[in-house]
């Protein structure tokens, strides 16, 4: 498992998110509120890409009529048909057990942490005085 | 071919036809009585099921005036001793349905189902009946439920297919309720009160094209039953889709499903597999079953059902859906019969159970 270091943590403002591309994967990383969470890029369904995904909220009803909205941007929807997915666990609401979008642990890491490496796909020099964003993949 | 009667079946679909409105008066206080006689109506034979079709009743069950189904007489010789049925339940599908003025028919329906009452359930200790539904009005049809409800013979509402407005929508729901509260289901026949065309794409030249019609009509229906959420806020109702055809039902539901995986947000109380919600609260009866004769490819659409409590047996007589005594639709095996004659109407219709010995 290698450990990726995405952005620094300015780089991916609350309720944004960012694309990476690193030992052969396409990860996407949302940031929800300070708390960042990875994702695979590629739908369980047909493979559309979760990051071009409108993000959204989760609606739940009581009974017919009834609209329980809740947790603003933390649903996201596959561009292609629309399947919902927990930004923070990867399950989709309609089949949580059999379909998800695979998960990999992300984290903030500080700079002086990291220049110990061993971590890749830096394409940007990493300063020891800031924090970065790193996923695990 | 084993014999029905050891089964001890019961026919969940059949069609007593008012010979005419003379009929029906003697069941109408003296107002409607005068009138239909003044107004001159002498029949509401509908278009959904031309007397002369080959369809509505089969060729040697017709009377000497063409038409049939007039007499429990008639049912017992063509149909209920001829197959052994231990229990039957009438549907009658006069076209009260078509009628727009709501005190009419109220008044109208009022009297066809006390002439099922009075010449068909008296008759005969094994008829039971459906609550015909005077849909032109919620109060009236609200009204009608509680009117016969005590009448434990009555097992379930009937309305058609086709409509005034998707049956799902909140206006229906205190039938609905009634219906829960007195253990009624909803039965849902084939047929239309001509408040639109029968397809959604425009008025049809040709019965053929219309009979055909019905199946698109069954799919919208039990998709604003279940977008609606009808099931989710009456889980205690059973709907009953009669003389649907059946096979449409799973490529349908495979189509309603995918497309409620990326939109449910739009209906959030519809919170699990619509297949599911149907396994639950939907049943249909097999006469017609549209397939092939071939038990390999019926097997296939039970299996795309994935239960054998869904199916219900029925002849629909007096309509030809087959000829002799071939009451249970080819392909569906012998194995079922148990279930589909016996068994699942009794877990659906729970009227049917009291003062049964099982």
């Amino acid at each position: 498992m290698a450990r990726i270091v995405v952005a620094p943590v300015g780089e991916i403002p609350a309720g944004g998110r960012k694309l990476v591309e690193a030992e052969g994967k396409r990860i996407v990383v949302f940031n929800l509120g300070g708390e960042f969470y990875a994702l695979s890029d590629r739908c369980p369904h047909q493979g559309g890409s979760l990051c071009a995904g409108l993000v959204s909220g989760h609606v739940e009803s009581s009974e017919p009529g009834v609209y329980r909205y809740a947790r603003r941007g933390e649903m996201v929807r596959c561009p292609w048909h629309y399947w919902e997915f927990d930004i923070r666990t990867g399950k989709s609401w309609f089949d949580p057990k059999r379909v998800q979008v695979r998960q990999f642990p992300a984290q903030v890491t500080s700079g002086a942490a990291l220049v110990e490496g061993p971590y890749v796909a830096e394409t940007f020099a990493v300063r020891v005085e800031d924090e970065y964003v790193v996923v695990e993949a | 071919m084993p014999s029905y009667g050891q089964f001890r079946p019961i026919d969940c679909d059949l069609h007593p036809m008012v010979p005419g409105m003379a009929a029906l008066t003697p069941y109408m206080d003296e107002f409607w009585r005068d009138q239909v006689v003044e107004r001159g109506i002498t029949t509401l034979d509908t278009q959904s099921w031309p007397v002369r079709s080959p369809k509505t009743v089969r060729t040697d069950w017709r009377g000497a005036d063409g038409r049939g189904a007039a007499t429990v007489g008639q049912l017992r010789a063509q149909s209920l001793d001829r197959l052994g049925t231990a229990m039957g339940i009438l549907n009658p599908l006069y076209g009260v349905q078509l009628v727009f003025n709501e005190d009419m028919a109220a008044a109208f329906t009022r009297a066809l189902n006390d002439w099922t009452r009075a010449e068909w359930l008296d008759q005969d200790q094994r008829l039971r009946a459906s609550i015909v539904l005077p849909l032109q009005s919620v109060e009236a049809a609200v009204a009608e439920i509680e009117r016969l409800a005590p009448d434990r013979r009555f097992v379930q509402v009937l309305a058609l297919v086709m409509g005034e407005v998707p049956l799902g929508r909140r206006q229906y729901w205190p039938i609905f309720e009634a219906c829960v509260r007195h253990g009624l289901p909803l039965g849902i026949h084939a047929g239309s009160a001509y408040r639109h065309p029968q397809t959604s794409v425009g008025w049809t030249s040709w019965y053929l094209e219309e009979y055909a019609a019905n199946q698109q009509a069954f799919q919208s229906t039990l998709a604003s039953l279940i977008t609606e959420g009808v099931f989710t806020k009456f889980p205690g109702l059973r709907v009953v889709l009669l003389e649907s055809g059946v096979s449409w039902l799973p490529g349908f539901l495979w189509r309603l499903q995918k497309t409620w995986k990326g939109v449910r947000f739009e209906v959030p109380w519809v919170d699990r597999l619509p297949a599911e919600i149907v396994r639950d609260q939907v049943r249909l009866t097999v006469q017609p079953l549209d397939a092939p004769e071939d038990g390999a490819i019926v097997q296939r659409v039970m299996d795309q059902l994935r239960s054998d409590a869904l199916l219900l047996w029925a002849s629909d007589w007096p309509h030809w859906q087959f000829d002799g005594d071939d009451a249970m639709p080819a392909g569906i095996p012998e194995s079922l019969w148990p279930k589909l004659m016996r068994d699942n109407p009794l877990a659906t219709y729970q009227r049917l159970s009291e003062g049964v010995v099982a």
